[in-house]
């Protein structure tokens, strides 16, 4: 699966791929705490199997380099007058993640903000469509912050909470990438969901195809090259790729209509997914009604509608506490 | 993946017998022709049918630089490389037959006018730090932070990653999106420099 994906990642961006790996081991020889001498052999080996490669290193590492001479500005031409010497700000920093823009160098104000990445972000129970000028479109679900750089030269997003689907216009010159942590969804021509809980990640593509790097690393083998009617599901240290059927995929789109749609699914999951939409919580109090398998369709945003529901069909006890409803048997 | 590179494999075995010579040509790869890199863009841009084409021809040009050095490290730089890259041009456009190429007269104007810093520009240390900080302001803010929290405060990986609240691997990837970026910005729209040489 990987090795096709590779050939595939390959030949849409070669030039670009070669550039990513080279960066990659730019920064490994430069910020390596513990360079062996098999480290050293093994990049020698890859600079000279093909001049290309050298080439890139050679631009990057200068690139890195000339960087350094930044270390001309002290720390404390950075920090706020006062503030203690080598430690960041943490009001800029503040500010910075606040806004989305990395802290700012008072003197000269050379570092000035950059106005491209746009953040987009809906409450609990909130659904929002954004089109964007090359025609793609952002569906956003519950409770989602999403950044957004959509250039002439580029397209980025970066999923930071939540679930967003994604109808994206192809254009090989400009591929349209989601950032999900380090995880990468690069479109190859496509529409496909992507939903982030912490470190769980889970992307489903509705048509077309899309490549997923679960690692940020190109030459990781977690990677895999999705097509239509396949999900991914990446934690921490795994990558599971599976197939589902078109009724299983639309049901977990049927947010789009502001429905949940359950199908065989135990009440503590429903549960979940209804606490995704509402501030107000669902406790399940006891195992039993937790096993309990229940299907149906329900409006997302009425809770009360669900949990009457399950009191009527399976004579449960549901009890309003303020902002926690409690079902038990 | 190895497809792509069988031509330049087969030097393989010469290219590590001359490692000593192919250190000095990275230096002057680095030192003299990467300057060039702004001017032979727009030289490529100008001369070619569409800019979508121009980062691989800037690739070509760069391969072909670095064999020929390898064969002879030519006197002057510059002419050099323009050269190489007038060549590269007139070969595709015998090959496809596209565009008439009015280059020819232009060149040696071109090669007078491409403004690579001498070293006496280099060493104005000022200056230089102004390009590089304007090159990282540019930088994706991420990515920016990150460069900043290295290469102004000295902060390893770890560190970098604690204080930005993420992972090591995103702070590695950050890093790689904002080097690569920087060093477009570096060579390929570097901000004027104050300093004429």
């Amino acid at each position: 699966m990987s090795d096709l994906g590779k050939d595939i990642h390959e030949t849409a961006s070669g030039a670009d791929a070669i550039e990513v790996e080279a960066a990659d081991r730019v920064l490994a020889r430069r910020l390596s705490v513990d360079w062996s001498d098999a480290d050293q052999a093994a990049l020698d080996a890859w600079l000279e199997s093909s001049l290309s490669n050298r080439i890139a290193y050679l631009r990057l590492d200068a690139a890195w380099e000339r960087a350094y001479r930044l270390e001309a500005l002290s720390p404390q031409e950075i920090a706020e007058p006062g503030a203690p010497a080598k430690r960041w700000p943490l009001i800029l920093m503040r500010v910075a993640a606040a806004a989305g823009v990395a802290a700012i160098l008072g003197a000269g104000g050379l570092f000035a903000l950059q106005p491209r990445v746009k953040t987009y972000a809906t409450a609990i129970g909130g659904h929002e469509l954004v089109s964007f000028a090359d025609g793609s479109k952002i569906e956003l679900n519950t409770n989602t912050v999403l950044r957004a750089r959509m250039t002439t030269s580029e397209r980025v997003v970066w999923l930071e909470k939540g679930e967003a689907y994604f109808q994206v216009k192809h254009d090989p010159a400009h591929p349209f990438v989601v950032m999900a942590g380090n995880r990468r969804i690069t479109d190859l021509g496509t529409k496909f969901f992507v939903r982030r809980d912490n470190d769980r990640f889970e992307v489903a593509v509705m048509q077309g195809r899309v490549w997923f790097d679960a690692s940020g690393k190109r030459t990781s083998d977690q990677t895999a090259l999705l097509t239509q009617g396949e999900e991914a599901i990446a934690s921490a240290n795994s990558l599971a790729v599976r197939k589902e059927s078109e009724q299983k995929l639309a049901r977990q789109l049927s947010w789009r209509q502001g429905t949940l749609v359950f199908d065989r699914v135990s009440l503590a999951q429903a549960a979940r997914e209804f606490n995704r939409y509402n501030s107000r919580k669902i406790v399940i109090a006891d195992a039993r009604a937790a096993n309990q398998m229940i299907g149906g369709t329900f409006p997302a945003t009425n809770v009360d509608a669900f949990t009457s529901a399950v009191q009527l069909a399976f004579g449960m006890h549901v009890q309003n506490r303020g902002n926690e409803i409690v079902i038990s048997h | 993946m190895t497809d792509t590179y069988e031509p330049e494999r087969e030097n393989a075995g010469a290219h590590r017998r001359n490692m000593t010579v192919r250190a000095g040509i990275d230096a002057w790869f680095v030192r003299e022709v990467l300057p060039l890199e702004a001017a032979l863009t727009q030289y490529l841009r100008h001369n070619w049918r569409d800019n979508a084409g121009v980062a691989d021809l800037l690739q070509d040009v760069y391969l072909r630089v670095y064999e020929a050095a390898l064969k002879e490290q030519p006197k002057s730089t510059k002419s050099f490389v323009f050269t190489i890259a007038h060549n590269l041009l007139v070969d595709r456009v015998r090959r496809e037959k596209v565009i008439p190429l009015e280059a020819a007269e232009n060149l040696e104007a071109l090669v007078a006018a491409a403004e690579a810093p001498g070293p006496e520009a280099q060493t104005i240390a000022r200056d230089e730090l102004r390009i590089v900080q304007a090159a990282v302001d540019k930088l994706p803010p991420r990515a920016r932070q990150a460069f900043l929290l290295h290469h102004v405060h000295g902060l390893p990986v770890r560190q970098i990653a604690a204080r930005m609240s993420i992972t090591d691997r995103a702070v590695t990837w950050h890093l790689n999106e904002g080097l690569r970026a920087l060093a477009n910005a570096l060579y390929r729209d570097p901000p004027e420099r104050r300093t004429k040489s």
